[in-house]
Parts: C-alpha cells; sequence; structure tokens
C-alpha cells in the first residue's frame, strides 16, 4: 500500500484513538499510542503496537503538548500522525511543525486550519464564495434608522444582540418595524447599564434551528467532495448527544444545495482531507426550502463520523491516510449513495438530573451493547476504569444502523437497553428516554428539543419498586455468599458451616434487615428470611416470595420474585447498591450500620496537646474545612517539631492556640466538629 | 460407606402425629425464646435507645460478620428462677464469626435489672468462657453492667465459680493465648471495672462507657468528692489519660467496627488436624425427625432413622452392628467433619457398654470427634446382669467417655436417666457442647421408678412397724413426687440452670453440630489416655 506512510503516531486517547488505531492496523501499518500517566494502562494503550508516555495527567502536560508529541514521534520513527478530534487536531501551529519535522500531519494544511479557525475571516470567505451565513449587521453606524434599515434587510425576526454583550443583557427579539425602535432603545440602555458600551449587532432571529452538517473530503489532486449530512440538533450545554445521518426529513433538493455549498466552502480554502461545514437550517416552516446558513468548518474529524461511515459503507479515517499520503479520492460525488440510517448516541459519565454537571468515577461494571451486525461501539474505556476529571467525560459511541429510520431506532433502543453500566452517574437513561420520545420518533427534532422535553427526558426520581428492592436484597446476599464462599474456600477449614452467611439462629427468626434510601430520599426497609431453598422478602408488610434462579460465571444475578423470572445485575458497595435490571439502572443508597465507620479514627474531633511545648505555627483558622490528616498545628517540644493533624474532616471550632503559646499537656487546642 | 435407608412412612398417620405434637413442642420454645429475646421490660428498653445505645442484640449482630450465624448459649438462662423476670439472665452468650475468626462473645443486657449478675448470669458467663477456654476461642466482652446483684450476693460473690471467677478466666485464657478483647459500651462498676481491666485490648464508648471501682455515690459518700460518672471514669479519662482503654470510640457502632478490625489483626489461623470431606445433604430432611419422635415416650423406634437425618449423605459406616445391638456405634460425616457417633437403641447391657467403650478407643485413637446420642432408661438391672458384672462393665464406658480427649457433643434427644446419663458423656463428663431437644427428660431416674422406689421403701418400714397404707394413701405419696419429677426435669428447667448449652428444636440438631464441631476445631485435638479399665 502506501509508500510513504507505514508507521502512525495516534495524537490522542480514549476512543477515537482506540477507533484509529483499528484502521490504521487494519491497513498493515504500524500504530503508536502516546500516554499520560493516567492513562498507563488505558485500552489505546493496550491497543497500540508501540506506546510512549509523554507526561502527567493534566492535558497542558500531556495530550496538548505538542514538542513532547513530536518527540515521541521521532523517537519512534513514526511517518505521520493522526491527531483524532479535540487536543491539538485543529492547532496549524503543531501541523505546521509537524510537515517541518518531515512527518505527514493526517489532516487538513496548516493554512487551511488557520483560515477556518478565525470564525469573522472564515465568515468572510465564505460569503465570497457564495456561501450563505446568517445574515447580520455588525458596525459602526449606530444611527436607528441605519440600524433598522439594516433589519429590513436583514428579515424580521432579528435578534438585537450588545456587541460587549453576554448573558442574556440587552438583547432583544424584534418580530416587526414597529417594535424596533423601542426595542432597540431597550436594548442600548441595557448594554450601556451592563457594559458601559450601548453598541449593538443585529442578527437574523433563527425561530427554530437544527444543526445539520455536511462531510466533506478533498484530495491534493483537486477533488472535493461531499458524503453528505448529519443532523446534530439535540444538545445540552452546547454539546452534542445524539446525531444521526441522513438528517431526519432532509429533501434531495436541499441536500443537493447543502452538499454543494459545503463543497463550495472546502474549495475556497483549497481544503485537504476530512472536514465538516457546520449549518444552522431555520426550520420554523419545515425543512423543505428551509433557509440555511454557515456556522463554521471543523477542519478535523468529528466525534460523530460514524453515522456517515455506516450509511455510505466507507472508512472516513483509511481515506484521511490514503489522502495524506498523496492519493486521489476513490471515488467521484455520483459514487457515493446514501444506504439506509444511522444513529449515534453519546454516553457520557454526567448527572442530567444535576444540569448534565460531568461526573467522575470508576466504571465498577461497563458492559455496552455487543458490537455486532448493526450496533457499533466505540469506547475508550473497559469495566474497571476510571473516568477522571481530567478528560473529557465520554465514556462511550453506540451507533445502530437500519435500512430505515425506525428500524435503526429500534435497533438502538435494544442496544441501549442491553447497555449496563454502574459506578458514576451517567446518561443512560436520559439517552434512552431521548431516543424513545414520541417527538424524537417522527424526527422533530432541533436544537430547543432538550430543553422542550426536559421533563420527559430526565423524569423526576420515582420511588424504587419493590422488585427492585428485592433485586437489591438479593444482590447483598449473592455478594456476601459469594464472599463467604471464596474466603471459606481460602481457608484451613473450606465446607465450615460458620462460612454460610445465613444469619442461623437457634429458636428465633433468622432473618436480616436490609435498609435503603431510594432516588426520592424516601428510607426503605427489606427484611429477608430462609424459607426452603428460597427467601421471603417483605417490603412494608408485603410478602415476596424469592429464590436464585442460576448462579453465572460473570456475577450476573438471575432470580424469580414472585413467580417471574429476572435477570439483572447487581453491584454492592458498602455504601450503595446499583441494580441493573430490564435496561434501566437504579441507585439504591444503604443505610448500614457499618457504613463509613470501618475506617474512622479513635473517637471526635478534640486537638489535644500530646506534650507541654510551644505553638509554632497555627496553620488554621476557627470555621476552616479540613480534610482528615491535614496539618493544624505544629507544636515545638522535647526540641522536636510535631506536627498535629485532623483526626477527621470536618470544621475547625474553639482553636484556642495561637502562635508562641506555651501549653501543657492535654491542653484542648482546637475541635473539629462536623 | 453404607447409606442408611429410612423405613419412615411421611405419610403415616403416626408420623403426622408425632410431627404434630413435635412442633407443638417446637412453637412452645420458640415462643419463649422470642419473648427472651426481646430483653428487659420496653420501657428499660426506650431508655436504653434513648441514651443512643444499640440494644444489646444489635450489638451482637452489628459485630458479627453480616449473614454470620450465632450459636447462641443457655438461652434460657434463669428462666422461670427467680422472682422477677431476668430474660436469658441478662447476659447473651454465643458462639459467631467476626472477621472471619469464630469468637466467643458474652454480651451484658442492661435493659434486664442494669445487667447486674443474679447467680445464673455468673454461671453463664463462667461456662462461656469455659467453652472458649476448651474451643480455643477468642473472646469479646460487650460490657454493660451494674456488677454483682447485691441482694443475691451470698450466692454471687464468695465462693469459687463466683464473680471473681470471670477475671481468674480472663487471666488464664490471656495466658493460654486466648485473646480477651473487651468493648465498654456502659457501665463497668467495681468488679466489672475489671473485665476491661483485664483485657488483653479494650476499646470504650465516648459518653457511654465508664470503668471505675466505685461509683460517683460511693466517692460522695467515702471521701465528699463531687464527680460526674464522666469525668470520673468516662472514656477520655480512660483513652487519653488513665490508659484503661486502648481505643475511643465515638458510639456503639464504631466500637463494633473497631472490634473486628482488633480481632482481624489477632494473626490467627485455624487449623483442623482431620480429614474434611466435602459435605452433603442428607438424604432425608432432617425436619422429618419431628414425625420419628413417638409422642409416647415408651415406645421404641431406630436411632438409625435420626442418624440418617444428620449425617452428610445419609451415610453411616456401623461398627459391632450385629453385637451389643442396644447401642448404636458408628463413622460418619457431619457437614465435612469426621465424627463417631453413639446413639441409645435401647437399656445397656455389658455387650453394649463393651462395645461403646471400644468404640471410644477407637476413636480416641483416630482423633475422631465423638457425638452421643442420648436417649437412656439407665443399665440393665436384675441378678443375671449384676452377677455378668454389668457394674464393671458399665464402669469401662464411664471411663472410656471420661478420658477420652476428642471433642465429645451430646445431645439429650430422649431421656436421660441414672448411669445412663454418665455412660453416655453427660454434662458431669464435659462435652464441648450438650444440647436437649424439648421432648427429653433428665432426672437421676424416671418419675414414676422414683415414686415406686419411695412408696416401696416408704410400705416396707410402715408393713415393719405393723402400719398399714391404703392404696389412696400411696397414690397421694406418689402422685406429687411424680409431679416433682416431670417438672424438674424439663428441659426449660434444666437449661434455666445451665444442665445443657440450651433446647433445639431436633431439626436444627444437623446444624448445631456442625456448627459445634467447626468451633472446637479452633483447638488442637489431645492425645488421649485412659484410665485403668476393670476387666
Amino acid at each position: 500500500m502506501t509508500p510513504e506512510i507505514e508507521k502512525v503516531l495516534i495524537a490522542n486517547r480514549g476512543e477515537i484513538a482506540c477507533r484509529i488505531i483499528q484502521t490504521v492496523r487494519a491497513m498493515g501499518l504500524q500504530t503508536v499510542a502516546v500516554y499520560s500517566d493516567a492513562d498507563e494502562h488505558a485500552r489505546h494503550v493496550a491497543m497500540a503496537d508501540e506506546a510512549v508516555r509523554i507526561g502527567a495527567a493534566p492535558v497542558g502536560e500531556s495530550y496538548l503538548r505538542a514538542d513532547l508529541i513530536l518527540k515521541a514521534a521521532k523517537d519512534t520513527n513514526t511517518d505521520a500522525i493522526h491527531p483524532g478530534y479535540g487536543f491539538l487536531s485543529e492547532n496549524a501551529e503543531f501541523a505546521a511543525e509537524c510537515e517541518n519535522a518531515g512527518i505527514i500531519f493526517i489532516g487538513p494544511t496548516a493554512d487551511n486550519i488557520r483560515k477556518m479557525g478565525l470564525k469573522d475571516e472564515a465568515k468572510k470567505l465564505m460569503i465570497d464564495a457564495g456561501v450563505p451565513v446568517v445574515p447580520g449587521y455588525l458596525g459602526e453606524n449606530q444611527d436607528p434608522d441605519h440600524l433598522l434599515a439594516e433589519a429590513e434587510k436583514i428579515g424580521f425576526p432579528v435578534l438585537i444582540k450588545a456587541v460587549a454583550g453576554g448573558g442574556g443583557k440587552g438583547m432583544r427579539r424584534v418580530d416587526t418595524s414597529t417594535e424596533f425602535p423601542a426595542a432597540l432603545r431597550g436594548a442600548k440602555r441595557e448594554a450601556a447599564g451592563a457594559f458601559g458600551n450601548d453598541q449593538v449587532l443585529i442578527e437574523k432571529f433563527i425561530e427554530k434551528p437544527r444543526h445539520i452538517e455536511v462531510q466533506v473530503f478533498a484530495d491534493t489532486h483537486g477533488n472535493a467532495i461531499h458524503l453528505f449530512e448529519r443532523d446534530c440538533s439535540l444538545q445540552r450545554r452546547h454539546q452534542k448527544v445524539v446525531e444521526e445521518a441522513p438528517a431526519p426529513h432532509m429533501t434531495d433538493f436541499l441536500r443537493g444545495q447543502m452538499g454543494s455549498a459545503a463543497v463550495a466552502a472546502a474549495r475556497a480554502i483549497d481544503y485537504r482531507g476530512a472536514g465538516t461545514i457546520e449549518f444552522i437550517v431555520d426550520v420554523a416552516n419545515g425543512l423543505d426550502g428551509a433557509p440555511f446558513y454557515f456556522m463554521e468548518m471543523n477542519t478535523r474529524l468529528q466525534v460523530e463520523h460514524p453515522v456517515t461511515e455506516m450509511i455510505t459503507g466507507e472508512d472516513l479515517v483509511e481515506w484521511q491516510i490514503r489522502v495524506a499520503s498523496g492519493e486521489e479520492l476513490p471515488f467521484d460525488q455520483g459514487d457515493l449513495e446514501i444506504d439506509g440510517h444511522a444513529i449515534e448516541v453519546r454516553l457520557y459519565a454526567e448527572d442530567p438530573a444535576r444540569d448534565f454537571l460531568p461526573a467522575t468515577g470508576r466504571l465498577t461494571r461497563f458492559r455496552p451493547p455487543l458490537d455486532e451486525d448493526f450496533t457499533r461501539v466505540e469506547t475508550g474505556v473497559r469495566e474497571g476504569d476510571v473516568v477522571s476529571v481530567h478528560y473529557d467525560p465520554m465514556i462511550a459511541k453506540i451507533i445502530c444502523w437500519g435500512e430505515d429510520r425506525a428500524t435503526a431506532l429500534r435497533h438502538l433502543s435494544r442496544a441501549l437497553d442491553q447497555t449496563e453500566i454502574a459506578g458514576l452517574s451517567t446518561n443512560l437513561d436520559f439517552l434512552r428516554h431521548t431516543i424513545n420520545h414520541p417527538a424524537f420518533a417522527v424526527g422533530d427534532v432541533d436544537t430547543g428539543f432538550i430543553p422542550r422535553h426536559i421533563k420527559d427526558l430526565v423524569p423526576a426520581p420515582q420511588p424504587a419498586s419493590d422488585s427492585i428492592l428485592c433485586l437489591s436484597v438479593l444482590g447483598i446476599i449473592a455478594a456476601r455468599e459469594k464472599r463467604a464462599q471464596e474466603t471459606a474456600r481460602a481457608s484451613h477449614d473450606p465446607w465450615s458451616p460458620w462460612a454460610a452467611p445465613t444469619n442461623w439462629r437457634a429458636n428465633l427468626e433468622r432473618s436480616d434487615t436490609q435498609r435503603f434510601i431510594d432516588a426520592t430520599d424516601e428510607e426503605r426497609t427489606v427484611t429477608s428470611a430462609r424459607k426452603d431453598q428460597g427467601f421471603i422478602l417483605t417490603i412494608d408488610g408485603v410478602a415476596h416470595h424469592a429464590h436464585f434462579h442460576d448462579h453465572s460465571e460473570d456475577s450476573d444475578l438471575c432470580v424469580v420474585i414472585d413467580g417471574k423470572r429476572l435477570n439483572s445485575a447487581v453491584q454492592v458497595t458498602n455504601d450503595a447498591v446499583t441494580v441493573i435490571s430490564g435496561g434501566r439502572t437504579h441507585h439504591l443508597k444503604r443505610l448500614s450500620s457499618r457504613v463509613d465507620l470501618e475506617d474512622d479514627a479513635d473517637g471526635p474531633g478534640a486537638i489535644i496537646a500530646p506534650m507541654p511545648g510551644k505553638i509554632l505555627d497555627v496553620l488554621v483558622a476557627d470555621g476552616d474545612e479540613v480534610e482528615k490528616d491535614q496539618p493544624l498545628l505544629i507544636l515545638e517540644a522535647m526540641k522536636m517539631e510535631h506536627t498535629l493533624t485532623a483526626p477527621r474532616a470536618g470544621t475547625v471550632t474553639g482553636l484556642t492556640a495561637k502562635d508562641g503559646m506555651q501549653v501543657n499537656d492535654g491542653t484542648v487546642l482546637a475541635q473539629i466538629a462536623d | 460407606m453404607t447409606v442408611l435407608k429410612s423405613a419412615l412412612n411421611p405419610d403415616s398417620d403416626s408420623f403426622k402425629s408425632n410431627a404434630a405434637h413435635m412442633q407443638g413442642l417446637v412453637d412452645e420454645l420458640n415462643t419463649i425464646v422470642g419473648k427472651i429475646a426481646e430483653g428487659g421490660p420496653e420501657r428499660s428498653r426506650n431508655k436504653h435507645l434513648a441514651r443512643g445505645k444499640l440494644l444489646p442484640r444489635d450489638r451482637v449482630n452489628t459485630l458479627l460478620d453480616p449473614g454470620s450465624p450465632f450459636l447462641e448459649l443457655s438461652q434460657l438462662a434463669a428462666y422461670g428462677m427467680y422472682d422477677a423476670d431476668i430474660p436469658a439472665a441478662g447476659l447473651i452468650t454465643g458462639i459467631g464469626r467476626v472477621s472471619d475468626t469464630e469468637c466467643m462473645i458474652v454480651c451484658n443486657d442492661a435493659t434486664v435489672k442494669g445487667g447486674t449478675y443474679y447467680p445464673m448470669t455468673v454461671k453463664k458467663h463462667l461456662r462461656a468462657q469455659e467453652i472458649a477456654r476448651e474451643n480455643n476461642l477468642p473472646c469479646l466482652y460487650l460490657v454493660d453492667s451494674g456488677g454483682a446483684n447485691l441482694p443475691n450476693q451470698d450466692e454471687v460473690f464468695p465462693d469459687r465459680d463466683h464473680f471473681g471467677r470471670i477475671f481468674y478466666n480472663q487471666a488464664t485464657l490471656s495466658a493460654a493465648g486466648i485473646p480477651q478483647i473487651a468493648i465498654v459500651m456502659g457501665s463497668c462498676t467495681a468488679g466489672g471495672a475489671y473485665v476491661p481491666a483485664m483485657s488483653d485490648e479494650s476499646i470504650i464508648v465516648q459518653n457511654q462507657g465508664t470503668i471505675f471501682l466505685g461509683g460517683p455515690p460511693l466517692v460522695k459518700a467515702a471521701t465528699g468528692e463531687v464527680v460526674s460518672a464522666e469525668d470520673l471514669g468516662g472514656g477520655d479519662v480512660h483513652a487519653r489519660q488513665s490508659g484503661v482503654s486502648d481505643h475511643l470510640a465515638a458510639n456503639d457502632t464504631q466500637a463494633l467496627m473497631q472490634a473486628r478490625r482488633i480481632v482481624a489483626s489477632l494473626n490467627r489461623r485455624k487449623n483442623p488436624d482431620l480429614a474434611l470431606k466435602e459435605p452433603r445433604e442428607p438424604l432425608y430432611s432432617p425436619q422429618e425427625i419431628h414425625g420419628i419422635i413417638p409422642k409416647d415416650t415408651r415406645q421404641p423406634y431406630d436411632v438409625r432413622e435420626i442418624i440418617a437425618r444428620i449425617v452428610d449423605g445419609s451415610e453411616f459406616n456401623e461398627f459391632k452392628k450385629l453385637y451389643g445391638t442396644t447401642l448404636v456405634t458408628g463413622f460418619a460425616h457431619i457437614h465435612g467433619y469426621p465424627v463417631g457417633i453413639i446413639a441409645n437403641n435401647g437399656v445397656l447391657f455389658s455387650e453394649s457398654a463393651l462395645k461403646g467403650a471400644h468404640f471410644i478407643e477407637l476413636c480416641a485413637q483416630r482423633g475422631i470427634p465423638l457425638v452421643f446420642l442420648q436417649n437412656i432408661t439407665g443399665f440393665m438391672v436384675g441378678r443375671k446382669y449384676e452377677t455378668g458384672g454389668i457394674a464393671k462393665d458399665g464402669a469401662k464406658l464411664v471411663t472410656a467417655v471420661a478420658t477420652a480427649a476428642v471433642p465429645k457433643f451430646t445431645i439429650l434427644i430422649g431421656g436421660s436417666y441414672g448411669a445412663g446419663n454418665y455412660g453416655m458423656c453427660g454434662r458431669a463428663y464435659g462435652p464441648r457442647f450438650l444440647w436437649m431437644w424439648p421432648n427429653a427428660r433428665i432426672s437421676v431416674m424416671g418419675g414414676e421408678q422414683a415414686a415406686s422406689v419411695l412408696a416401696t421403701v416408704k410400705r416396707d418400714s410402715m408393713e415393719a412397724r405393723g402400719e398399714s397404707w391404703s392404696e389412696e394413701e400411696e397414690a397421694a405419696f406418689k402422685d406429687p413426687l411424680r409431679e416433682q419429677y416431670e417438672h424438674q426435669g424439663h428441659p426449660t428447667y434444666a437449661s434455666a440452670r445451665l444442665w445443657d448449652d440450651g433446647v433445639i428444636d431436633p431439626a436444627d440438631t444437623r446444624m448445631v453440630l456442625g456448627l459445634g464441631l467447626s468451633a472446637a476445631l479452633n483447638a488442637p485435638i489431645e492425645k488421649t489416655r485412659f484410665g485403668i479399665f476393670r476387666m
């Protein structure tokens, strides 16, 4: 194959690094991974032929360090670098440095990146190339009549925005000419008050925007084509979460228009490689004949590229590498056809109930759906891995294909039901509610979809059902039995009846009570007693009969509750239980009398001078929050410095110690309160 | 291995009526124990809880490994013995697992007369320590007691096996390498102060536990010093100043977790010196024992039916099956532990006694624990048997039982009368554990026999004096004797006085024996030295 590229370094991590390695390897080329300290055991490192440590966990010390990555490339005799997305992928300097170092940058030219990186410049380039941009006025002339004339030119409704603005201050939506002067005065007054600058700009107001982007590809021989569109309208926190191709209700005509505009945009900057032109489409009057406007160009591979791959049958990473090594695009526009429909969801570690706040933690369980026929799974993590604060909290992308949108949706719904994840908050349920929402089913999507349907997508927490409570208790029992058996087997008394965690008592109830706090913050109590080969589980006076059906190897729990067989996975820790059942994840806090106490230090927190001496330094003040073992005071005694530390986490109160103070042994110097 | 075949028909009327009768006895037992387990009066319990303390049984449950069995001892202690109700003698004792280690747990119940020691409380405490010593079990004392019960001081304080013996035991147990750990969760006053003080390691709960030789009232009386209990002997005093306690805990739960940590660091490993075998359930349900025991105690049944419902796979290798057939002996496994079983199947003759002695020799030689299933009216009497030397043959059995150093376990499954009690390892013969079924009876002889013997003696002496004794008078003489024997031979009467370690549901026998065997294997099996067998 290509003589120039034999070894590719992937300057990225996570799922995209894994995905790129897959193609590079399939092309018969060598792969080099780079990693930070946090990723030493990450999946992408394990997959690559070679791997080079580049620095500490923070991205500024590792994945964003062009110099370290170039050094790694040179040290490993790499021919080419694939930057993935994010990190250095749209860093023109890095692209240039690669080329200077004689290493092929698998992506656009530095010039391409630079041109599209400056938003205003890009917009001007697009206007020159005849690509529609959001109409607007940004000028020195702030005369009200002039502004009204500009607004009329743009066409109502328009948005008046403070030039210096932000946070909605000095912003007005105007629907008619008559309303304009009053709204302008209001906006200017607000802008002056808030920013000390009453300059405004005027923009076309997009009533019902859809985010539709077009995948383009250009080679170094003057060929440029598009690979159709993707709809990425579903966003939260301005980030895409569900993407699909083709866009629902897209017409051939509009697709042709947008495709041509996108190709024109690429040609306008003499683009090389894979890129995406993002458009905003105003669908207030439907998609047919809707106006679309250029927003920006992403000069890299997109997160959501798999949906395009699935409807075209092409491997975009392979195309990238071929183009980078100077090959011609293998197809003309006319060779490409849309085959079926593909939808991607992004599984994130985040908490939808707390405005999608990113979450971190260990994936104590992670069983994505099987990567097969209609389902593609892209992930950079495995069960047991940690989602840390250092990197993007995306856990996986799950992409499903179907002959039509409804079929793809059915596959996706099933795939999500097969996904098992525990250990941290995720948006799995949110994704499920989203793709199963009736409005989504009919393709009624726009960027307001998630806020508009938020009550359906993030429903109020429900009390734990009896069956979830039963599963939790049975999970605890199973975990106990497993642990007991393992401990016993490893001992010299391998079948001891003492090891059976049956709560056996002579002449008394052999029952066990477990207390939980469910998602509604209610305390729930389950009493379990053994009966014959099974259990009677009592919840609020209602008895349920249950028994284990089968213990499978991977700790999945198969039980029969009231005559109904249930397959589930239950994760048990000292303070929580996570039940994954019927494709849903349920989280219960455990109110065990043992919780959190095992590791406590002796007693509550009086800080007492251990011997007579002089206070050298007081490191805290009253009211300070301190961690366990945090140094509080330094005491000099017997010619030695003694550091007094917090016996537990809490708040410093009653601090009597002062610098230079002489103290006797036993003097209470401070207290640590809850 | 020979598999026992049951001839029992669970559908027969006799089985059903037997089972119903036994179930009635078990239900009655469960009712009594259930009430006892509630502890002291509701008012005391509420007061206890209001102080932020856990109830004693919750303390035990929290201390144990989650789900661990708890082999409670002497549940019926003091039952019906004192003017007031003293449930479980105000002390919970038993074996349970803590940090994967079998431990003896001794937990005061402060809701019962402030956890003070009645005579039976002392006896129960000492019995728990004896079991700990014999079986090498670490002791965990959950202390919350006002010390000796003052009105009963004469039966609590002065004698050898009274209050002071508790601390003597702590010292000698510790000397024997058996860990002594105290968790002070309430008062430890006067003598009680020595429980933590004599321990290897102790924990005290802040604002709950107090340790002092004399409490605030006594201090005031003696010296006039006015001091609060917490300042006199609270957690801070003992953990920071006196050093009487090694660990300070914020509350009961934390204290119990600290105790678990201590046990986890004891560096003990159980190493059973037996050929273990993977356990199998018996072929017949232990529950069916209920249907075996005849309602009418005079009716015989084959004790193998019971063995078949206790041992692994109902497999029983019988020894001398054809000889001395009123005593059944043989080898089996219970929960995977090898045992030699000796079970009564009728009155003891010379042959049965010789067979029993021989079998005990085998087990002692091979280091196999012995299980006695005791249902014995006694040795055969009569001229033929006395001249045949049944006394010396019986003595051989008693010698073998007394001196065999392997762990011995006794279950009273029926009658326990006279010398039969000795030959079948009664309480005096030091079984590691002795349990009683609710249908069992224990006395020097049967009530009827005792009444007849006494009536005969009386009639003989009256007739010698030329007096006459009517049938009615004799009946009136015998009735109260019969009643006395029935009353005093009853399991609740026996167990209240700690003649045994508890009354159990026959269906639990397999589990109780399994737990007991396993616990016993914490101590090495000693070599036996028999005494002189009179030939």
